[in-house]
C-alpha cells in the first residue's frame, strides 16, 4: 500500500481547501487551548488551596484526648465478666496531655521508611495580656528548624524571622490577629498569663500569617524550650508528635498502627480534613468536563466541514475510484485529512495552552490571606498536555469516521452517470 | 494478435423503479485484443450500463464478466479496483481531471497507485504518454486551464499510463465541438494502429462509429448488430 500517495493527495485536498481547513484547525486550537488553560489553572488554584491545609497539617498527628476511658472498672471485675454493664454518665478521668515515652516513640518513627519527617510540638493554652483585657491563645511550641523543612512554617511568617525563635532566649512568633489587637511590634515584649497563674513576659521576634483568620487571632508559635518553661514543665514534655508521610494516602492505615503501637491518640489528615479533597475532586471535575465538551464542539465542526469537503469533492472521488482507488484509500485519505486538522490544531493548541498559562501564571495576585502568593497558580503537570494532545486527535478521528466512511462508500457510476 | 481479453456470458441487469425494468438482457461478447470498437444506440438503450458492467465499477448484474479469462464476481471492492488500476483505462464524456493537481501529477496518479514502477519512472512514463498526445507543454498546467479538447487528451494519457489491456471510453467526444472530437477520434485511431491498443467507445454519434473497426449496435437492452 501506497500511503505517501494517498497522504499526497489528502494534502493536495486539504491545501485546495486551506481556508475552511485553517477554521477547522482554529477550533481545535482554540478548544486544546482552553482546556490546557482551564486545566492548568484549576489545577494550580487546587493545588493552592489544598496547599493552604494540607503543607501545613500532619499526616499524623499523636496526641492525647480528653476522652472517657474505653474500659470502665466494672468490666475488669471478674464477677460480671460476662454481663452487659451499663455505666451511665461516665466522665474522662484527669489523663496527662503528655506524651509518654515520646523519645523512643520519635526515634522509632524516624527510623520507619514510610515516614518522611517527625516533628513534635506542645500546644498550650494561654492569656494574652493587653492591659486589664485578657484574650485566650493557644500557644504553639515547636522545633522551628523540622516545623519548616516539613510544613513551610518560613510561608507563613510574614515579619521577622523564624530562625529567631532559636536565638532569642524567651521570643514568640504572634499570630497576625492577636498582633493587631495587642499592638505588638517586632521587638515589643509581651506579657501571658498561663492556666496556672504564671505570668511570663515574651520578645515578639514576629508575625505569622495563615491564611485563616479564625488561627491567626488565636494562635502564636514559640519554641519547645520556651514553652516547656512557662508551662513549668521539664524538657521531656511534648504533647503532639506530628509525623508527615512520604505517602499520603498510607495516613489511615498507618494512624491505626501507630495509635495499637504507642498507645496514644492518632488522627489522620484524611479524617481531619476531609472536605478538602472532595472539594479538589469537583473543581477538576468540572474543569474536564467544560475542556472536553469544547474538544466535542471541534469534533463538530471537523466533522461538517468534512462531509462538505466530500460534496464538493464527489467527482474526485469518483474518478479515483474508476482509476483504481479502493474504498479504503478513500477512507484513508479522508481519514489523513481529519487526523491531520486534530494534529496540527492540536499541536499548537498545546503551544497556544502553555503560552496561556504562563501568562495566568504572571498576573499579579495579591490577597492578605495568602501572602506568599505574588500570582495565579498554573500547574504545568505534563498530564493535561498529554491528555489535551490525545483528545484531539480521538475527537478528529471520531468526527473524520463517518465522512470517511461515507467517501468510500461513494459509487462512481452513479456519479458519472449523473451528469 | 487476437486473443480474447474480455468475455461476457448472458449478462442481464435490470433496474427496480419501482417495477423491473431491465435493461441489459443476455449480452454475450468477447473482445479481441488491439480491436476497435464502438457501442452505439439510442439514448437509454443501455449502452452506458454496458460499459460500467464491463469496466467493473458496477457489479449489480446477473451473468458472468471474464477479463483475461478471469471471473470478476465475487471479487471483493478492493480487488476489483486493482482490476480497474491495471487493465482498464477510462475516458468519460467530462474529463474528471483533480482540478488540485498539475497535469502531469493527474496523468501519473494512476500509475502510482499501482506502484509497478518508481515515481520518476512514472513521471518519465506520463511524460511521454503527453508528448504522444501533443500536451507535453501543458504538463506543468492545472487542468482548469486547458481548453476541453486538451482536458480530453490528458484523460486520455492518463488513461493510458498503466498500460492497460482496454481503454473503455463514455462518450468521450459528447462534450466537443467538431474540431476536437476529430482530434480526439484520431488520437484513439492512433493508439489503435500504432500501438495495437485495445479500445471499446460508448457513442452517439454514428460517424465516429462508421470509422471505427467494429461497431455493436444496441436497442433495448439488447445487442442487434456486431
Amino acid at each position: 500500500m501506497k500511503y505517501s500517495l494517498l497522504l499526497d493527495i489528502a494534502r493536495a485536498l486539504l491545501l485546495a481547501r486551506w481556508k475552511q481547513t485553517l477554521v477547522a484547525a482554529i477550533g481545535v486550537t482554540f478548544s486544546i487551548t482552553m482546556f490546557i488553560g482551564l486545566l492548568s489553572f484549576m489545577s494550580g488554584l487546587n493545588d493552592l488551596l489544598d496547599g493552604l491545609i494540607l503543607n501545613r497539617t500532619p499526616h499524623i498527628r499523636l496526641y492525647n484526648d480528653v476522652k472517657a476511658s474505653g474500659k470502665q472498672p466494672v468490666d475488669l471485675a471478674a464477677e460480671y465478666n460476662g454481663y452487659y454493664n451499663f455505666v451511665h454518665s461516665v466522665k474522662p478521668k484527669n489523663r496527662r496531655q503528655e506524651i509518654y515515652n515520646n523519645t523512643p516513640i520519635i526515634a522509632k518513627l524516624k527510623s520507619d521508611a514510610a515516614v518522611s519527617g517527625v516533628a513534635p510540638k506542645i500546644v498550650a493554652q494561654v492569656f494574652y495580656n493587653i492591659g486589664v483585657v485578657s484574650l485566650t491563645g493557644i500557644i504553639n511550641g515547636i522545633d522551628p528548624q523540622e516545623e519548616n523543612r516539613l510544613f513551610r512554617f518560613q510561608d507563613y511568617v510574614t515579619g521577622g524571622n523564624y530562625q529567631d525563635l532559636i536565638h532569642v532566649p524567651n521570643s514568640i512568633i504572634l499570630g497576625k490577629g492577636v498582633a493587631e489587637k495587642m499592638l505588638a511590634d517586632i521587638g515589643d515584649v509581651i506579657q501571658i498569663t498561663t492556666p496556672k497563674g504564671a505570668r511570663i513576659q515574651l520578645k515578639v521576634v514576629g508575625y505569622f500569617e495563615s491564611g485563616l483568620q479564625e488561627i491567626d487571632k488565636i494562635q502564636s508559635y514559640a519554641s519547645i524550650g520556651t514553652t516547656q518553661k512557662l508551662l513549668g514543665e521539664s524538657d521531656i514534655y511534648i504533647t503532639d508528635i506530628q509525623i508527615k508521610l512520604k505517602d499520603l494516602s498510607l495516613a489511615p492505615e498507618l494512624a491505626r498502627q501507630y495509635e495499637k503501637l504507642f498507645d496514644v491518640d492518632a488522627i489522620d489528615i484524611q479524617t481531619a480534613n476531609s472536605q478538602y479533597e472532595t472539594g479538589s475532586s469537583i473543581r477538576s471535575l468540572i474543569s474536564y468536563s467544560v475542556g472536553i465538551t469544547l474538544l466535542i464542539v471541534a469534533g463538530f465542526g471537523i466533522y461538517n466541514i468534512l462531509n462538505m469537503m466530500i460534496y464538493e469533492k464527489m467527482d474526485s472521488i469518483a474518478i479515483l475510484k474508476a482509476t483504481g482507488f479502493s474504498g479504503r484509500d478513500v477512507n484513508r485519505i479522508f481519514t489523513a485529512i481529519a487526523l491531520s486538522i486534530g494534529i496540527f490544531g492540536g499541536a499548537l493548541g498545546l503551544a497556544f495552552g502553555f503560552g496561556l498559562s504562563v501568562i495566568i501564571d504572571h498576573i499579579p495576585f495579591n490577597t492578605p490571606s495568602l501572602p506568599t502568593i505574588k500570582t495565579y497558580p498554573i500547574n504545568y503537570s505534563l498530564k493535561y498536555y498529554l491528555i489535551g494532545g490525545m483528545f484531539s486527535v480521538l475527537t478528529t478521528y471520531l468526527a473524520g469516521y463517518f465522512p470517511s466512511r461515507k467517501a468510500s462508500r461513494i459509487d462512481p457510476v452513479s456519479i458519472i452517470r449523473g451528469k | 494478435m487476437s486473443s480474447t481479453i474480455l468475455q461476457t456470458k448472458n449478462i442481464y441487469k435490470s433496474f427496480q423503479d419501482p417495477v423491473e425494468i431491465p435493461v441489459l438482457i443476455d449480452i454475450s461478447l468477447s473482445i479481441n485484443q488491439g480491436e476497435f470498437i464502438s457501442v452505439i444506440g439510442k439514448s437509454g438503450c443501455g449502452k452506458s450500463t454496458l460499459l460500467y458492467v464491463l469496466s467493473t465499477m458496477d457489479t449489480d448484474y446477473q451473468g458472468e464478466l471474464l477479463i483475461e479469462g478471469e471471473r470478476m464476481r465475487g471479487k471483493s471492492e478492493a480487488e476489483l479496483a486493482i482490476v480497474r488500476n491495471q487493465k482498464i483505462g477510462f475516458v468519460f464524456q467530462f474529463h474528471y481531471l483533480l482540478n488540485e493537481f498539475s497535469v502531469l501529477k493527474n496523468v501519473m496518479l494512476p500509475g502510482l497507485k499501482l506502484g509497478k514502477y518508481a515515481a520518476r519512472e512514472i513521471e518519465d512514463r506520463s511524460y511521454e504518454k503527453l508528448k504522444m498526445l501533443g500536451i507535453e507543454k501543458e504538463a506543468l498546467k492545472k487542468p482548469n486551464q486547458l481548453s476541453g479538447g486538451q482536458k480530453q487528451r490528458v484523460a486520455i494519457a492518463r488513461a493510458m499510463i498503466n498500460d492497460p489491456l482496454i481503454v473503455m471510453g463514455d462518450e468521450p467526444t459528447g462534450n466537443l465541438d467538431k474540431k476536437n472530437s476529430d482530434i480526439v477520434f484520431e488520437t484513439f485511431q492512433e493508439l489503435a494502429t500504432q500501438f495495437g491498443q485495445t479500445l471499446l467507445i460508448v457513442t452517439h454519434d454514428n460517424e465516429f462509429a462508421a470509422r471505427t473497426q467494429r461497431t455493436i449496435e444496441m436497442q433495448d437492452g439488447r445487442i442487434v448488430k456486431g
